[in-house]
This record gives C-alpha cells, structure tokens and sequence, in this order.
C-alpha cells in the first residue's frame, strides 16, 4: 500500500499509525522502519481501539437523527432512492474503530513481536547484501526486512512454526532526504533508480511470504514525475492524501466539513481479472475529536445568490483526477482498515 | 507466425489480455516462455484456473517456461553463494553497474530453443511488463536492443512470437518509457491499445481496446486497419462490443 503524503504529512501519519494499530488488535507482528522518528515512539503514539460497546451506542445516536423522514413534495421521485450513506455502510464488520484522542495501552504490545529499524541507529553496520548501486539505506532496510521474515518465518521456511502470522511493515517518508535519496530536492537526482529498485525487490520480499506492507511518500517534493509513475507502476494500492491546511480550499464553503480529499489512484487486481468496484470515487476526510473518517465527498446544496458555484472548474478539475485511474477500487483489503 | 505483437495500456491496467495470450498459446500447443516481471507465479496460476489452463501442469510438461522476476530478484540479491549453479541469473543486470540484458536474453534463448523431443508448435515469448526493466536501471537503449535480439531470434530464426506489455500514458514525463514505446509501435506487426475511457469511470464499460494491424509495414502501400472496441471484464471473461453498444445502453 503505497500513501502519498499531504503537504504537512499530518494525516498521511494519522494512516500510517492506524494501519500499525490495526496490527495490534489483530495480533500480527509489526516492523516499523523510520528515519525521522524512532520507531519506539511512534508506537507510543498509536490511537488505542474503540470497544465494541462504545461505538454501538455513536452509531445508534446518529441513526436516531436521521430517522426523521418528511415526505418530499418537490422532489417526490427522489422519496424511493435509499438514504445516501456517507460512509460506508457499517453493518458489516470489518477491522477496528480507533479512538483518536487516547493512546494504546501498554498491556495491547506484550502480545505481539514488533522489529525496528530507526536510520540512524543502523548507519554504523555494514550491508551484507550486494547492494547492486542501490542507495545503501534503502539496502539496509531491505536486508533488515529480509532477515526478520526469515528469522521469523514468514516466508514459510520454518515448517516447525504451527501457528501462522501476518507481519505488518510500515516505512515512514520514504524517499525524504533523511533516507539519503535526493529524489525529493532536486529534478535529476544522481540516482533515480534507487527507490523503484527498492520498490521492486521489496514487492518481491513481501510476495514471497505472510506480509503486508505500507509506505508514506512525500510525493508533493518530488519532482521528477516520472519517478512517481514508476512507483504507482510497482505499487499495489496508491492512495494520496491532499489535504486542505494552507490551500484555498480551506476556505471554500463547499470543503467546509471536510479537512482533505482522498485520492484512490490505484487498487490491486491481484489473482483475478477483475477487482471491486465501488459507487463512487470521490472521497473526503475528517478529523473530529475522536474519529478520523473518510466518507463520500458531499456537497451542499448551492444555496447562493449566483447561477452557478464559483469554483466548478476546481471540482471538474478533481474530477477527472478521481476518475481517470484504474477502472475500479477495490473494497479495502485488511491492511487498508482503521 | 513470426509475428510481434505489442500490448499498451493507458490509464488502466492491460494484464487481462497478457493473461488471455498465455492460455490462448498454451491451449494452442505452443511452447511459451513467460518473463512475468510484475506479479508472482500464483497469480497468474489462478486467473489462467479460471480460464481453463493450468500453468502448473504446463510447466511440469515442458510446455512453459516461467520466469518469475520477483522471486528472481530476491534470489539474487540475497541468495548465498553456493547457489550459483553455473548459470547467472537472467536478471543480473540488477546487481551489476553494467546495464545490458545479455543475461535475460540467453535465459529466453535456451528456453525456446527446440529440443530434439518437444512436439510444440511455435515457440511463444510473453513479456508482463516491459516498463519494469527500466524501472530496475536497464537504459531504455538496452532494453531495445533485449526485444531486437528476441525477435531475430524467435521471430525470423524459429518463426515464433512475441507478446510484450508496456505501459504508456500520454502526459507521461517519463522520457525513457516514452521512447521505447514509440520505437515498439513503429516495429510491430500488431498493437493492442487498451485505454481507460477519456469520459472518466464507468461501471459497465471498463475501457476501449484500439486494434491496430500495421498493415502498412507489407509494403503493399495500404494503410492501417483499426478497429475500436470497448470491454467488460468480469471475473472469468471479457466482453467486448462496439462503441456505445454495452449492455448496460441496449
């Protein structure tokens, strides 16, 4: 799952901790790799899961609001069309509820075996692997990577190893300068294959064995678009993150209940000819106290004095970059839950 | 026989026809060698089930040959020493500064030579996807002078075919990728162009297929023949139909 940070990286981290939190309540193993921050901490930060009872009784609330039905006297033909859900419908349970204002307790960890790799611990050991001209911290990740998939086997090489896990891999800001890439700070990088070569043979790391993985780019400093094409070519799932702080959009009355629009560019199509469809591709998101939601991006009704909205040509533009990826999108896969 | 085809796809993903070539030609009797660089083995084991064809027993019987290049790539890079069996891996370019395909090609060369016993018809190369290499530092030069060497070999000396899938996108500022996809279309016999559609999603119609056969490289002075589709994928097939004729219209 590859997410192209927005411009603060506030929310793509917001994901990124998610993603991991999901692998707690689930039991799976957890590799967290970061050159920013050490790894220790950012599990510190991990929202901690809503308990079942809680978020029955918030649905039951606003499923009490909605109930008020007037009958449409303009607009009567609509009175047949279900409700339109805003998010997706929650009577299928699937992944976990995150309370976003707690952090996880401790006592969630002891179950379940969580690696680091933090950068700047690791600059002092030497790669074994041959790191065919590849960026030498990509190459130490990666040989990180490979030795707890071994050692751990999740590659299926131990056939002692009765029970089976899952190992969730999460990579913060890849491609940042703080990897030693400079493919986010200048237009011919002095290597531009170092990071789709990483891509590949990490895509060949996680194929091969029980594992799951995400990865936040600044997509937003690269500037070789090329790259990025690359690495939407290499990736499963792309998903961008744009989010409303510094933008016009902040402003714009039509943005006002929404922080950000989610860019679904890519779902995999993986053992099938086809992949899921959804209705609709046109995706917000919000940060309420507690919940981070991503719902289906509503307008309000255009209530204004003037014919037309003043910025249609901006939603046009959105438009046609919501809907000319890939044919389809894909029902999340469990590494996509919150 | 003897013919190049080139499958391109913009704005959506064009794997359905890779994966109905290679069920098409092993259900033909040919002797396919299959360089899958994008996905691994048990995804297209699946699809082709559900097409009818089954790759594991293909392979048993000599039929397929299959390189996986992700598995290949792991291999390489973290394989120990004592597995190097005498033949360098296919994809050695990866590790080497030396950005030349001679590895793969020799891999694709041994693989469809006839050998005294095969009773196969023509051999098949299927290439999923072209665009990869260069992601993995092959110089688009490289990879062009890969797909020359193939079709002297596979096309004129043992009269078989080739498949290749690349990617294109038409504001793409990826210049390599550009380049050799321009220099494939000028030398092949056939191009499939699968595009999404220009009017954005669509439940019922996933994209339109273009078939051009460059009728014009026959030197009979005639033009191209193209012919536009649009398609349907489900889940064990695809329909195709006019333009503005899917069902979902009539």
């Amino acid at each position: 799952v590859f997410t192209e940070e927005d411009t603060y990286g506030l929310y793509s981290n917001l994901l990124f901790k998610y993603f991991l939190a999901e692998g707690v309540v689930c039991g799976h193993d957890l590799f967290v790799a970061s050159a920013r921050e050490h790894p220790d901490n950012i599990l510190k930060e991990l929202p901690a899961p809503l308990l079942d009872d809680t978020r029955r009784n918030e649905l039951g609330e606003e499923a009490v609001v909605v109930k008020s039905e007037d009958s449409m006297k303009i607009a009567w033909r609509y009175q047949n069309l279900p409700k339109m859900e805003a998010s997706p419908t929650t009577s299928t349970k699937f992944g976990h509820y995150y309370d976003v204002s707690k952090t996880m307790s401790p006592e969630l960890f002891q179950s379940i075996k969580w690696h680091s790799f933090y950068l700047p611990e690791e600059l002092s050991v030497q790669p074994k692997m041959k790191t065919c001209n590849m960026n030498s911290a990509y190459a130490r990740l990666l040989e990180s990577i490979q030795r707890i998939i071994y050692q751990e086997g999740f590659d299926g090489s131990d056939p002692q190893k009765k029970q089976k896990n899952i190992l969730r891999i999460g990579i913060q800001s890849l491609g940042s300068m703080l990897w030693g890439d400079d493919v986010c700070s200048s237009d011919t990088p002095e290597d531009i294959h170092s990071l789709t070569k990483f891509l590949y043979v990490l895509r060949g790391l996680l194929r091969k064995s029980l594992s799951a993985c995400i990865i936040t780019v600044p997509a937003h400093l690269i500037q070789n678009k090329a790259i990025m094409e690359r690495v939407t070519n290499l990736s499963d799932t792309v998903v961008g993150l744009e989010s409303f702080i510094g933008s016009e959009r902040e402003t714009n009355p039509l943005y006002k209940d929404y922080h950000g629009l989610v860019h679904v560019h890519q779902i995999p199509r993986l053992n099938s000819l086809i992949c899921d469809v959804s209705d609709t591709k046109d995706l917000a998101f919000r940060l309420k106290r507690k919940l981070f939601t991503i719902e289906r991006l509503h307008l309000p009704p255009d209530l204004s004095d003037t014919v037309s909205r003043a910025s249609k040509q901006d939603l046009a533009e959105s438009a046609k970059l919501l809907s000319s990826g890939c044919g389809a999108m894909a029902i999340g896969k469990k590494h996509l839950d919150f | 026989q003897g013919k190049f085809t080139l499958l391109q796809d913009t704005r959506t993903d064009g794997s359905f026809l890779v994966h109905h070539f290679l069920s098409f030609y092993l259900r033909a009797g040919c002797k396919v060698c299959f360089v899958a660089l994008l996905q691994s083995f048990s995804h297209y084991n699946i699809v082709a089930q559900k097409l009818g064809v089954s790759l594991t027993a293909a392979k048993e019987r000599g039929q397929l040959v299959f390189l996986e290049g992700l598995k290949s790539c792991v291999d390489l890079l973290f394989g120990e020493e004592e597995e190097q069996s005498g033949q360098p891996s296919p994809l050695q370019f990866i590790s080497e500064s030396a950005s030349n395909l001679k590895a793969l090609f020799d891999f694709v060369r041994t693989s469809l030579a006839p050998a005294g016993s095969d009773s196969w018809k023509g051999p098949v190369l299927l290439v999923d996807d072209l665009s990869v290499l260069l992601s993995l530092g092959a110089a688009p030069v490289a990879v062009l002078d890969f797909i020359h060497y193939c079709r002297v070999t596979v096309c004129s000396q043992l009269k078989g075919n080739i498949v290749v899938l690349v990617h294109s996108n038409e504001d793409s500022e990826d210049e390599e990728n550009k380049l050799v996809v321009n220099s494939l279309c000028h030398h092949s016999d056939l191009i499939l162009w699968v595009e999404g559609l220009a009017t954005g999603f669509c439940k019922d119609v996933h994209g339109q297929i273009k078939i051009i056969r460059r009728v014009s490289l026959e030197l009979t002075a005639e033009q191209d023949l193209i012919q536009i589709y649009q398609y349907k994928i489900q889940d064990k097939n695809v329909t195709f139909f006019a333009r503005g004729l899917s069902a979902a219209v009539l």
